[in-house]
């Protein structure tokens, strides 16, 4: 079982895939873990990974840069509905828009944008940066095993407004809840960082690898 | 609800764990990948290595350290020193580090914040302030490890660098630095509350009720320490007991 980590010139990509690594040698499955940025090696994948930081339209460009990427992430995802998981900007670039510095279209699998976080609270920093209590609101494969309050680790100062509340899955509360997690079908996304989450991570990390949608 | 932070934090030099003292009399004690995998065994919220020396030539060994730590750590790495370029901040991100610390290289070129925000994003870029106290209720910013004055005002240097793209503060008292005396409050609490971005207080923390200080006098959101952690004076889990203890929220 191969699954593929899309680098397109965003983010912390080694840390993620030894985390998949980890996660799967820890739950004795068998999974390779490759961190590409060849659109055809998403052809062979069995599971796609977008990771992502940094701004929204700059990771929205830098994934169109790569020739073939965008087609080829549709086709593997959409078309061969495999499982698919984005993490923190590559979660809010499921989004139908992301409206961070400028006005960018998402990949429009979420209906939503992505938007600036603006708690009630006028005293809560920005980013929300830190390790924060999960609420989980619908229950997933994915998230099996993670309960209310399990902390995960956060720092994003935008946040995914899905249109649809089914496709929340998880908040987390800072000055109102937030998207923490979303999903339908084949897809899921997570705002925070399950490779920088520890235990609960890892937890969520192996979910994914022997998720069958 | 948000946890507040605890950090420890490695001074790296050519590889290997170090400690000043005001920034001077370094103590070798060990192998940062090592201690790091401790830290993250007791549940330490993030990890900050200081590469102190940041010449050119030894650079890899950085890398190859922020590597060898990520591929065992998994949780928050921060990585400072010798930060120049975005092209610097885009090796640390991919040798696995999450933020990168800018701070002589923030004071020489300003711009070049708002470019690597830009770049990666607020929520990986943060400005370490090395501050020092110049008259009552006044710091001066310092940059190479605290040996040139740059005569800026260290409150509206903050402020400046959270407008420009800074994520986050790492603030650290030049007077209190290797003290263990604590740290300095007026001077987080000036900055704290001066900017919207987070600030980890740094610089001076010889007991654990300087950490409740820090967030409770001083109004961080997270707290750095490297000697009471190195040394084994306290355990991370004692820190988050105190600070527990003391009514602030902390992940346990």
């Amino acid at each position: 079982m191969s699954t593929v980590l899309i680098d397109y010139g965003s983010g912390n990509l080694r840390s993620a895939a030894k985390a998949f690594e980890r996660a799967a040698r820890e739950h004795g499955l068998d999974a390779s873990v490759a961190v590409t940025g060849d659109a055809r090696a998403l052809a062979a994948a069995d599971r796609v990974v977008l990771p992502g930081v940094g701004a929204f339209a700059d990771c929205k460009r830098g994934l169109a840069a790569v020739p073939g990427m965008i087609e080829a992430l549709t086709e593997a995802v959409v078309v061969r509905r495999r499982p698919f998981l984005g993490i923190c900007v590559g979660m809010q670039l499921m989004a139908t828009v992301g409206r961070e510095f400028e006005t960018v279209d998402g990949l429009g699998w979420i209906p939503g944008e992505v938007v600036a976080i603006a708690p009630a609270d006028p005293a809560l920093k920005i980013p929300h940066m830190g390790w924060n209590e999960l609420r989980i609101r619908t229950s997933h494969p994915v998230l099996a095993g993670l309960e209310d309050g399990d902390h995960a680790y956060f720092v994003h100062s935008y946040q995914l407004k899905a249109k649809e509340p089914r496709h929340v899955l998880a908040t987390v509360d800072y000055g109102g809840a937030i998207t923490a997690a979303v999903g339908r079908d084949n897809l899921i996304g997570v705002q925070f960082h399950p490779e920088k989450s520890q235990a609960t991570g890892l937890r969520l990390i192996a979910n994914f690898l022997r998720w069958r949608p | 609800m948000l946890k507040v932070r605890v950090i420890p934090c490695l001074d790296v030099k050519d590889g290997r764990v170090v400690k000043g003292v005001n920034f001077v009399d370094l103590v070798d004690a060990g192998d940062p990948v090592e201690q790091a995998k401790v830290y993250d065994a007791e549940g330490a919220d993030e990890l900050t290595f200081l590469d102190i020396t940041a010449s050119a030539e030894n650079r890899d060994t950085l890398y190859d350290v922020v590597r060898r730590t990520a591929e065992q750590c998994f949780m928050p790495l921060t990585v400072g020193g010798g930060v120049r370029s975005v092209d610097d901040i885009r090796k640390l991100l991919l040798a696995g580090a999450d933020k990168a610390s800018i701070n002589t290289a923030a004071v020489a070129r300003p711009e070049l914040v708002g470019e690597a925000a830009e770049k990666f994003g607020s929520q990986c870029i943060v400005v370490a302030i090395d501050a020092k106290a110049v008259r009552p209720s006044q710091w001066e910013v310092f940059t190479h490890g605290g040996r040139r004055a740059t005569g800026l005002d260290a409150i509206k240097w903050a402020k400046r660098m959270a407008a420009a793209g800074a994520g986050e503060i790492l603030l650290t008292s030049m007077d209190r630095d290797g003290t263990q005396r604590g740290f300095d409050i007026p001077l987080t609490r000036a900055i704290a509350d001066g900017v919207t971005i987070p600030v980890i207080a740094s610089g001076g923390v010889g007991a654990l009720e300087h950490l409740v200080e820090g967030v409770r006098d001083g109004h961080a959101s997270a707290v750095l320490a490297a000697s009471i952690f190195h040394f084994g004076t306290f355990r991370v889990a004692q820190a988050k007991a105190a600070l527990k203890a003391a009514g602030i929220p902390v992940r346990l």
